[in-house]
């Protein structure tokens, strides 16, 4: 009980601390907007570690934040060989090669206004479905191993990359684009000095939506079949042996590994369009 | 006729280009009869043998509609074979998880914008937390959930609830500060309470942004249901249609549980815009 009424006392607490912290001028400065989140993450994993100790709540239906830290510690070598045949293997090849894809179809469709016109719905009406349901029948064609992973990752980015890249080609203004014209510039100086530049802002937001979908399509790719590594495969295996904090160490490592890969693609969309509007303050 | 004639012919090289893989993909089978009986293949041979096969690496379109129309129109609705029955088992644990995360998105989101310690708090990891892959948790809540004696549609809907929440609270914070200046100046001036700015300025203007997060909730509910019958073994749903099909070989049946599910997707979709155009109209939003 000690630890129920220690979790509560410190939520209270962290909460007064943030209310306060929140009417300051601290909240301002760039230190202020990291304090503020952390104290309440902070506080999240101090309450479930106060509420799963104090009401004796089974291991195999939650463990505490401390028994996942010291499992992450004790598993390393397993959880970084799942991590490079999921992440690196089927998410980042994936990644490559279905943005790649998309962003050349885009180019290439980019001087049909007929093929604009008819794939644009297509693929928006395609980005909508759930492509994920792909993931069986690819696993049969491509085999166990991380190749299936990476082709339904490709499948998966391929659509709203395009998407994206094909409205973002579209955003020069037309008095852009007459200057070009009086410039007397081919279509391919055109596109690589006016047009794609434009396009940036749109191909990153493309790009930062495909982030998080290569690594749950590698991962759900993972559960129609997989060989014995991987974290899908590591999340179903130690499921069925209620190895719960096994689990949650791989949710960590997945979940570190999606926000490291959404920041860098988001840091280099920062330096590559520093100059629009939404990147500068 | 400007706008579906190239998009019928997108659609016609589609299906074209999928004939001419089911025939390439098939082929093999096919090569392989004809050396155990010791015959050459002409072409017209292996485009009939290609196109009709049971269980086919590629099945051919008309094999996936004929499927379709079948497990859809052929069979009672109560038959474990009917799509219908599976398509509304996942249909249901759709709805109840996108009412449950929208729900539970707009509370936070109205939260969020009278509170600002909880502004600072909550929405930095609620913008982080749509990095994370949060289907890689699905098995571990249908087992865990299940260990306490909660079953069938309830986890789903959790998973779903999960997925459908985020865009929705990202989205209504947005619409609930779209309002500008001006227009808060003028309750301001009027006097006007902060439940009197929330229920005539903020909840209006936050609509438009509402739906488009709604769009978005209820396709990504589809995906977390569907994923959410994977690991309870091939139940029934459109999920457990993928995962047995995938088991025992049958193309036909993980094609046609795929367009099931996408035309699940297309409707929920349009029903949620035809409700948005409505409103809006009715709002005197529409442009």
């Amino acid at each position: 009980m000690t630890w129920v009424i220690f979790a509560l006392l410190f939520w209270l607490a962290a909460w007064a601390v943030n209310v306060r912290l929140s009417h300051t001028a601290l909240v301002k400065s760039k230190l202020g907007k990291l304090v503020v989140p952390a104290i309440f993450g902070i506080t999240l994993l101090v309450v479930w570690e106060g509420l799963v100790r104090g009401l004796n709540v089974p291991g195999v239906i939650l463990p505490p934040p401390s028994a996942i830290g010291a499992r992450i510690v004790q598993e390393l070598p397993t959880l970084w060989a799942d991590f490079r045949q999921t992440f690196v293997k089927g998410a980042l090849s994936g990644y490559v090669m279905g943005c790649g894809a998309a962003f050349l179809t885009a180019i290439a469709i980019d001087r049909s206004p007929f093929l604009q016109r008819g794939l644009l719905p297509v693929g928006n009406f395609v980005a909508a479905l759930p492509i994920v349901g792909i993931a069986p029948i690819l696993v049969m064609w491509f085999g166990f191993d991380w190749q299936s992973k990476a082709a339904v990752v490709v499948v998966m980015v391929f659509f709203p990359v395009l998407v994206n890249t094909v409205s973002g080609l579209a955003a020069s203004d037309q008095m852009q684009r007459d200057l070009m014209a009086t410039y007397s510039a081919s279509y391919w100086q055109t596109l690589l000095k006016l047009r794609l530049p434009a396009a940036m802002p749109f191909i990153f937001n493309g790009l930062k939506i495909a982030t998080t979908l290569a690594l749950i399509g590698a991962i759900v790719a993972e559960f129609f079949g997989s060989p014995i590594v991987g974290m899908g495969f590591r999340i179903t295996a130690e499921v069925g042996r209620l190895g719960l904090d096994m689990v949650w160490s791989e949710i960590a490592v997945a979940a570190l590994a999606g926000s490291a890969f959404y920041g860098v693609v988001a840091l280099i969309e920062k330096r590559m369009t520093f100059w629009h509007p939404s990147q500068r303050n | 006729m400007n706008r579906f004639l190239p998009i019928l012919t997108v659609l016609l090289v589609i299906v074209a280009l999928w004939y001419a893989g089911a025939v390439k993909l098939n082929a093999a089978w096919v090569y392989d009869q004809a050396a155990r009986d010791g015959g050459a293949v002409s072409f017209g041979q292996l485009v009939s043998g290609t196109l009709n096969q049971d269980r086919p690496v590629l099945p051919t379109p008309h094999q996936v509609v004929t499927e379709l129309v079948k497990s859809t129109f052929g069979m009672a609705i109560t038959s474990k074979k009917s799509l219908v029955y599976h398509g509304w088992v996942t249909i249901s644990a759709t709805l109840l998880g996108f009412v449950i995360g929208t729900t539970a998105g707009v509370l936070l989101a109205v939260g969020i914008i009278h509170n600002k310690a909880m502004d600072l708090s909550v929405m930095p990891w609620a913008i982080a937390s749509q990095t994370i892959p949060i289907l890689a948790i699905a098995p571990m809540i249908i087992v865990v959930l299940n260990s306490m004696g909660i079953q069938g549609l309830v986890p789903k809907a959790i998973i779903s609830a999960f997925l459908s929440f985020f865009p929705v609270l990202v989205g209504m914070v947005k619409g609930l500060r779209s309002p500008d200046q001006m227009q808060l100046d003028l309750l301001s001036t009027y006097n006007a309470s902060r439940s009197a700015v929330f229920w005539k300025l903020r909840l209006p203007s936050s609509m438009p942004y509402l739906f488009t997060s709604l769009k978005v909730g209820i396709a990504a509910s589809l995906v977390g249901a569907i994923v959410g019958e994977l690991p309870t073994g091939a139940v029934a749903g459109l999920g457990a249609r993928l995962l047995s099909g995938s088991y025992y070989g049958q193309t036909v049946q993980i094609w046609a549980a795929l367009f099931a599910a996408a035309l699940v997707a297309a409707v929920l979709v349009a029903v949620v815009g035809a409700i948005e155009r409505r409103t809006l109209k009715r709002m005197g939003m529409v442009r």
